[in-house]
């Protein structure tokens, strides 16, 4: 999938075979999925109903789409204006995860027809989930807004709506902060509900905080995985803006992550405490959470602080991919590893080949589209016409 | 051992509170760590 490849014309690079054979298998497991049902193509059960397309797909993907409510709010809203460069792209990687976070959502409840109903048919507004299907739905549409500019510059001629969303900017990024707050905490305070079912170490009251501050972090830490992938594919594409704050810009969010981190190993620690689960740290299940809490935070954590206080780009780049994989060791803790613990191993979950494959075809498309977009329309660059402009 | 729920409210929070301070004071030396090398503005 690289652009060199691109360039030359050729379509059976490595990478292309590979996305389409993902593709392929993708859409074959789609029509089963659609035809035959769930069971057909996943081992879901009524002992485990949420399987990888929930513990990967959709909180993974939502903790790792957060990098755009983060770089907006560092641009719009702390007046870090040098990072301007970064917001597009990191607007249009969260858009596309949350794109696919509601593409994916639909494999898990079928019936496509009917993803609309929580929010236009019948609210249950009792309902947790129901506000984050609110919030996922309307943040959805403010990052829609908030990446549009970039793709009627790309059109040209609609200079008119154009100008009314860059008025709007300020706008949208406060409520995307707003709405990121709320539904990152509520994908935590799912898992409030099933206090007998999540083990001991990872069953908080603070899941929500805990939730919220790793999205934090792990949005910003995919800006940084993000900006060097980008930067090796398609540094032809990036103007003198993006690159010269691009190294700035991923020390002070090293920096950013660095201290979110710390704070959130704190928290780690008080719910522990709080609820006085140290003799669980003895067991099997403790050694894993230490390996999560001090191997995928802990550890990254020093070494973002140690790449700002050096000014060392090599090591924040090794802490990012690090701290991302962090990201989906815990999320997959919380609903697959350390969820329905106490059951025989014989009633365990674990993924089936067409949940895996879905998962790919999933990430593939995401991929796909972000290389379409980002080789087309001006993200990583500013417009010629649009030199002057704020946005 | 715990009596009552009172013992272990009044243990587990003791513990906590106890931690707090002892991360306040980490997070002061984690900042001095993070941000020692950074150049100074000089205000005078």
């Amino acid at each position: 999938m690289s652009t060199e490849n691109a360039k030359s014309g050729s379509l059976f690079t490595p990478w292309n075979i590979v996305a389409g054979l993902i593709l392929a298998a993708g859409i074959v497991v789609t029509i089963m999925r659609f035809t035959m049902g769930l069971g057909s193509v996943t081992n879901l059960t009524d002992n485990n109903p949420w399987g990888i397309w929930i513990g990967f797909d959709l909180l993974c993907g939502v903790a790792l789409a957060a990098g755009g409510y983060t770089t907006s709010a560092a641009c719009y809203i702390f007046g870090f204006k040098r990072f301007h460069g970064a917001v597009r792209p990191a607007i249009l990687t969260a858009f596309l995860g949350y794109a696919m976070v509601v593409f994916a959502l639909n494999y898990d409840v079928g019936r496509p027809w009917r993803l609309v109903y929580p929010i236009f048919y019948q609210q249950g507004t009792t309902s947790i989930l129901f506000e984050v299907g609110l919030c996922v739905f309307i943040y959805l549409t403010v990052l829609f807004l908030e990446y549009l500019p970039a793709a009627l510059e790309w059109k040209r001629g609609f200079d008119k709506y154009r100008g009314i969303l860059v008025k709007m900017t300020m706008g949208l990024t406060i409520l995307g902060v707003i709405l990121s707050t709320l539904h990152q905490s509520s994908l935590g305070a799912l898992y409030l509900i099933a206090p007998s079912k999540l083990h001991p170490l990872w069953y908080t009251a603070y899941l929500p905080v805990m939730f919220f501050m790793s999205s934090m972090f792990a949005g910003l830490s995919m800006v940084i995985f993000e900006g060097t992938i980008s930067h090796k594919h398609f540094h032809h594409k990036m103007d003198a803006e993006y690159n010269g704050g691009y190294e700035d810009l991923q020390l002070a969010f090293a920096k950013a992550a660095a201290w979110i981190m710390a704070g959130y190993l704190a928290m780690k620690i008080f719910g522990l405490s709080m609820d006085n689960r140290w003799q669980y740290l003895g067991t099997g299940y403790g050694v894993w959470w230490l390996v999560e809490v001090f191997g995928f935070v802990a550890m990254p954590c020093y070494c973002y602080a140690v790449a700002y206080r050096d000014r060392n780009l090599k090591l924040a780049r090794i802490a990012a991919p690090w701290t991302v994989l962090g990201i989906v060791l815990n999320r997959f803790n919380i609903s697959l590893v350390a969820f329905n613990w106490q059951l025989p191993s014989v009633d365990r979950y674990f993924p089936s080949f067409g949940e895996i494959v879905i998962s790919l075809f999933v990430v593939t498309i995401g991929v796909l589209i972000f290389r379409f977009i980002v080789t087309r329309m001006p993200i990583f660059y500013v417009h010629p016409a649009y030199k002057d402009s704020s946005h | 051992m715990f009596n009552t729920l009172q013992d272990l409210m009044l243990h587990n929070k003791s513990i906590t509170y106890v931690l707090m301070g002892v991360v306040l004071i980490c997070f002061v030396g984690f900042w001095h760590f993070l941000t020692d090398k950074e150049e100074r503005k000089r205000r005078y």
